[in-house]
């Protein structure tokens, strides 16, 4: 899909991208590379980016760090993401696909329906890490129910309480644990908060 | 005239981000060695490119930076690199372990414990410790996603029936996470047990053979062994000449052409702190006493 920015999209998709890109990336890197090295940890990457609605600001600066050329975006409800779509396209370079087998980020929707996640790529045993990262927007990262965290990067147990997660996500992740080392790893975000669920980590109902 | 100005780090943008995307696929795959586009370095391969591109990536204006080569903050391939990043990222270094936030590593886990938050970037020349047994990337490539190691246990017993004992001693391979067997770097043996739970997060860079590999926080990390041959770790018969460290890895230093040596910790960082603490090994000068013996020759 060629991205058409045209008059009718206005400077909000052209605004709003990184102040210094050098710096802020690193710095929205070392948040995430740490939030992925200790599941559960909520990573604060706010304030780096303005992106237009619906897109949160942690999604869209974790988009604007990672996201180039060599990684096709896959948007769940594209029509309803035209500003955020037209703006991640012009602050990374990053395609937009419709084929949610080339996507290397795929941004979901609240309460995305996770019978949809099996058709997203999660490699082959001899390229485990040929699969998508899943930017699954949530209520909010607290108040939910609990879930108690295991695996590498934790070192006993982690709980996290995010509210408004898809139903059977429990389920659907442990399916996800059970292909390791194949397998999605979902970020969640929130505002500009997120949490990093790799696919190592065990997930279960507290 | 101003000389022309590197990238910050001196990395291009998007070659960062393609290590940075590589470095989360490695946290999310413990052990498992992912392919990235190796730059080009101003330094030949075999000095630490693949380390120097990882540190590349991750450093930020805050960060301070600790180089090692063998534990030692003061041979060349420490001080280049260390200046390297101090002149392209402008970093603050040191050579103190406990106040490094990353600390670049060539075959040397730092003696004292790394703590949460630090990250340790080791310099690794041949990521695949199938090699040696498969020279097939293709092949190799099977034996992981099959889980398929026999071979590298046959290599180990090859070990026993010769020499009744393992005899590998340095990039002892390990399983991580009880599914991928992987290359510790060539760090002697005696370090592979730091690697299992640390606290740290573990980065690996092989830049020739352009792999990166990660070992998050927190993770089971063993040593590859046999119920009637555990696992062991190097032991030295004395302590250090210098600190009087115990339960260290020294290095030999010889000292004349008749046979003299003496045996000092690999880590200066931690010889160095031990000294100024007060320790003292029996090969260091006590103050204001002559032990130097001039050659009548």
């Amino acid at each position: 899909m060629s991205v058409s920015i045209n008059a009718r999209s206005e400077g909000h998709v052209f605004e709003g991208g990184f102040a210094n890109p050098v710096m802020d990336s690193q710095a929205v890197f070392r948040r995430v590379m740490n939030a992925l090295a200790q599941p559960g940890t909520i990573a604060d990457l706010a304030g780096f980016v303005t992106p237009p609605a619906p897109m949160s600001q942690a999604a869209a600066a974790i988009l604007l760090t990672l996201a180039d050329y060599d990684t096709p975006v896959w948007f769940e409800k594209p029509e309803n993401n035209d500003d955020a779509i037209g703006w991640m396209s012009f602050h990374t370079g990053a395609p937009r696909t419709a084929d949610v087998l080339r996507a290397g980020f795929a941004v979901l929707e609240k309460a995305s329906p996770v019978s949809a996640w099996a058709s997203f790529p999660i490699g082959t045993s001899d390229y485990p890490d040929r699969s998508a990262t899943l930017l699954l927007p949530v209520e909010s990262l607290v108040g939910g129910q609990p879930l108690t965290l295991t695996g590498p990067g934790i070192e006993t147990q982690t709980v996290i309480a995010p509210s408004g997660l898809p139903e059977g996500f429990v389920a659907v992740m442990a399916e996800n644990r059970a292909a390791y080392p194949l397998g999605l790893d979902v970020v969640l975000v929130c505002g500009g908060e997120a949490i990093a669920l790799p696919r190592t980590t065990r997930i279960e109902e507290f | 005239m101003t000389l022309p100005e590197y990238n910050f780090a001196y990395l291009d943008e998007q070659t960062k981000r393609m290590i940075r995307r590589a470095i989360l696929k490695g946290i999310a795959i413990p052990g498992y060695q992912v392919p990235f586009a190796s730059r080009e370095m101003p330094m030949p391969y075999g000095w630490g490119t693949g380390g120097v591109q990882v540190t590349a990536a991750i450093l930020g204006p805050d960060d301070v930076l600790k180089v090692i080569d063998q534990g030692a903050d003061d041979t060349t391939n420490a001080v280049s690199i260390r200046a390297f990043f101090a002149k392209t990222a402008n970093v603050a270094t040191t050579t103190k372990t406990a106040d490094a936030t990353v600390i670049q590593t060539r075959h040397r886990i730092p003696e004292a414990p790394l703590s949460a938050g630090q990250v340790i970037v080791y310099q690794v020349p041949i990521p695949e410790p199938l090699r040696f047994l498969e020279p097939r990337e293709t092949e190799t490539r099977v034996m992981h996603g099959l889980e398929e190691y026999g071979l590298i246990h046959v290599k180990l017993y090859e070990d026993i029936a010769q020499h009744g004992h393992i005899a590998t001693t340095y990039a002892y391979p390990v399983k991580v996470e009880d599914r991928y067997v992987m290359d510790p770097s060539p760090i002697p043996k005696f370090d592979n047990p730091k690697m299992n739970g640390s606290p740290a997060l573990q980065l690996f860079g092989a830049g020739r053979e352009k792999r990166i590999y990660a070992l998050p926080p927190f993770t089971h990390v063993v040593s590859l062994d046999f119920e009637d041959h555990p696992f062991q770790v190097q032991k030295f018969k004395q302590p250090c000449a210098l600190c009087n460290a115990t339960g260290v890895y020294l290095d030999e230093v010889v000292t004349d052409d008749r046979g003299g040596r003496m045996y000092v910790c690999s880590d200066t960082d931690h010889c160095e702190t031990r000294r100024q603490d007060g320790h003292h090994g029996t090969g260091l000068p006590i103050a204001g006493q002559e032990t130097v013996k001039e050659d009548a020759a």
